[in-house]
């Protein structure tokens, strides 16, 4: 037995003269919450489906729960829960039926398979749901379903490819709190995501793809501190200070900062970290300034992508914009 | 493992099942469809088609009706594998600790479940429309056994072309430009004798023309077995019937589990 509960390297896979996973090394620890990010196509889905003996790869070797995916891929599927990326849930059975199916070829026995089931209904809140066609779910439902099913034999580690791609945000809320619960319960977990938020809410490492390789890898503090240095972040209250402070900050920062008008802010690359801060505050009360907020920011995953992989990050799907700037408008 | 192979196979069989109660419009090629046609020839067209050597049109449809309908049975199991194919369902049993063949084996199973569905029902429909059964016990044992080997032979090219086609609407589109002329060039309605040069040559060599003809023979309907001196086929209609199932097993099976493994590797 191995420590960690998967382990892979120099994973390749080519379809074609397309490398979709370019020698690919991970390492997740047992209990630990690994994901995987990176903009559509950089290979994720191909490590799923690699990991989870779905489609044998072309060139490295990986164990999951100690054994090998070549060799054991039996024993790898028994130890594990996949919920692929697009919520496969059987649409002409039941809540309870789908379910019931899982725990059947698991070998649960007919009836813990069945009193697994409504166990699961529950703890998913589809309780409601129980006799009603997967097909009349609500996108949410499904997913829940789907994470239902992974958990149907209490698999060691649980492999979510886009667990929340396409819900509205309550919906991802609410999966969110769900995937808490299973970290808590100590759950090994490797999850995909395009979403950096989403990485950053619920992963202790975070593994960024791009082009089938592992550009960049770390917690999430790592990553953002391997992109650059923490910022200065000054709002004050009054608008008609904004040109003073702004002095005041590329004086400390000797650097010219960004001003926002709108958001009566100011910010600029922090060298001096801690230091910088106590100048700025003195400074700040020396000009008799209103100050609103003041304090180090890390920049945000996003910068941290745009960094690593020289592009954007990829903009959310045109519906997420708008569900979103919907949540926006029911905070304020 | 394989000591789970059966019951894996069953669930997987029980699923299909339930799949077919709960879509009732991709049941209609097995049961509204044979019925329509029963009506629509019986009642339609029957007075203007004569049946060689005289008897009922209605006896004589029965068999054809049979017969195409279990031609048909492999437009469902492909529709129902590709259907699978594509909503990622095979991924999913993949991803479970059960031997892989139970998942194309319990579509089978559940598919040849499906294919003795229209076989009760047509028997029941051309009995209230005037068919009637004029032979011995063992001849409509016969009957009904080649019926459901038959439809096991036919799930394995069901099988074949739900793996060589990538989409349910283009399982449709085959099922329309090939299982079609193949169900109608033939004994189904009308006897080969009627039919005009190469078409009749086709519908003589056609299998379902022979399977049409063996149920009619056995059934003790009219238009079962050609006179000596026909082309072999439907001189001999129960051989020639039994080769091809048992050429479709022997050449479609292995084909057809070879290119399902390939449709769902990558
Ligand atoms: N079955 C396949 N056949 C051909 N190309 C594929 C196949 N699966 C994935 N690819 C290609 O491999 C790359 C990685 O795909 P994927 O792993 O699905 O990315 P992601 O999940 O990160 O969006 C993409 O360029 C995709 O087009
Ligand atoms: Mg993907």
């Amino acid at each position: 037995m191995t420590e960690n509960a998967i382990e892979a390297h120099g994973l390749v896979k080519r379809y074609g003269d397309k490398r979709a996973l370019d020698g690919v090394d991970l390492d997740v620890a047992r209990g630990a919450v690994c994901a995987l990010l990176g903009p559509n196509g950089a290979g994720k889905t191909t490590a799923v489906r690699v990991l989870t003996t779905l489609t044998a790869p072309d060139a490295g070797t990986a164990t999951v729960a100690g054994h090998d995916i070549a060799r054991d891929p039996v024993s790898v599927r028994r130890s594990l829960g996949l919920a692929a990326q697009d919520a496969t849930v059987d649409g002409l059975l039941t809540g309870h039926e789908n379910l019931t199916m899982i725990g059947e070829l698991h070998h649960l026995g007919r009836k813990v398979a069945r009193a697994r089931a409504d166990e699961l209904l529950e703890q998913f809140s589809l309780i409601d749901a129980r006799d009603k066609l997967a097909r009349d779910f609500s996108g949410g439902m499904r997913r829940r379903l789907d994470l239902a099913a992974t958990l149907v034999a209490r698999p060691e580690i649980l492999f979510l490819d886009e667990p929340t791609t396409g819900l509205d945000p309550r919906a991802r809320n609410d999966l969110w709190d769900v995937l808490d619960q299973l970290v808590a319960q100590g759950s090994t977990i490797l999850l995909t995501t395009q979403y950096l938020e989403e990485a950053d809410r619920l992963a202790d490492d975070i593994v960024v793809v791009d082009h089938g390789r592992v550009i960049a890898r770390g917690d999430s503090r790592a990553l953002k501190r391997q992109v650059g240095g923490d910022q200065l972040h000054v709002v004050v209250a009054d608008r008609a200070d904004l040109d003073a402070v702004a002095e005041i900050v590329e004086r400390i920062a000797r650097t010219a900062p960004t001003v926002d008008a709108g958001a009566r802010s100011v910010s600029a690359p922090a060298e001096g970290g801690v230091a910088a801060i106590a100048e700025l505050a003195h400074a700040l009360t020396e000009a008799e300034i209103r100050v609103e907020d003041l304090g180090l920011s890390q920049p945000t995953l996003d910068d941290a992508f745009l960094t690593l992989t020289g592009a954007p990050a990829p903009a959310p799907a045109p519906s997420d914009v708008e569900t979103q700037t919907e949540t926006v408008e029911q905070t304020r | 493992m394989s000591n789970t192979f059966l019951s894996d196979t069953w669930v997987i069989a029980r699923r299909g099942l339930k799949h077919m109660r709960r879509q009732p419009e991709a049941l209609s090629d097995a049961t509204i469809q044979p019925v329509m046609f029963v009506l629509l020839f019986a009642f339609v067209f029957g007075g203007a088609i004569a049946v060689p050597g005289g008897g009922s049109y209605k006896e004589f449809l029965m068999g054809g009706i049979f017969a195409q309908t279990i031609v048909f049975g492999a437009f469902g199991v492909a529709m129902s594998l590709s259907a699978d194919r594509n909503n990622g369902a095979i991924d999913r049993f993949h991803s479970l600790p059960i031997p892989r063949a139970s998942v194309l084996a319990g579509h089978s199973v559940a598919n040849l479940i499906r294919a003795l569905l229209p076989i009760a029902f047509m028997s029941a429909t051309g009995f209230v429309v005037g068919w009637r059964i004029h032979s011995g016990f063992l001849d409509i044992l016969g009957a009904y056994g080649l019926m459901l080997g038959f439809s096991f032979a036919i799930i394995w090219i069901g099988v074949l072309l739900g793996s060589l086609v990538s989409t349910p609407e283009a399982v449709q589109g085959v099922a329309f430009i090939a299982i079609f002329p193949i169900t109608f060039i033939a004994s189904t309605f009308v006897p080969t004798s009627t039919l005009p040069g190469v078409l009749k040559t086709i519908a003589e060599w056609n299998p379902t023309s022979s399977l049409a003809n063996s149920l009619r023979h056995l059934f003790g309907n009219p238009g079962g077995i050609a006179p000596p001196g026909s082309v072999w086929p439907i001189a001999h209609p129960i051989a020639y019937t039994l080769i091809w199932a048992v050429a479709i097993v022997v050449v479609c099976a292995p084909l057809a589990v070879l290119q399902y493994q390939r449709s769902i590797k990558s």
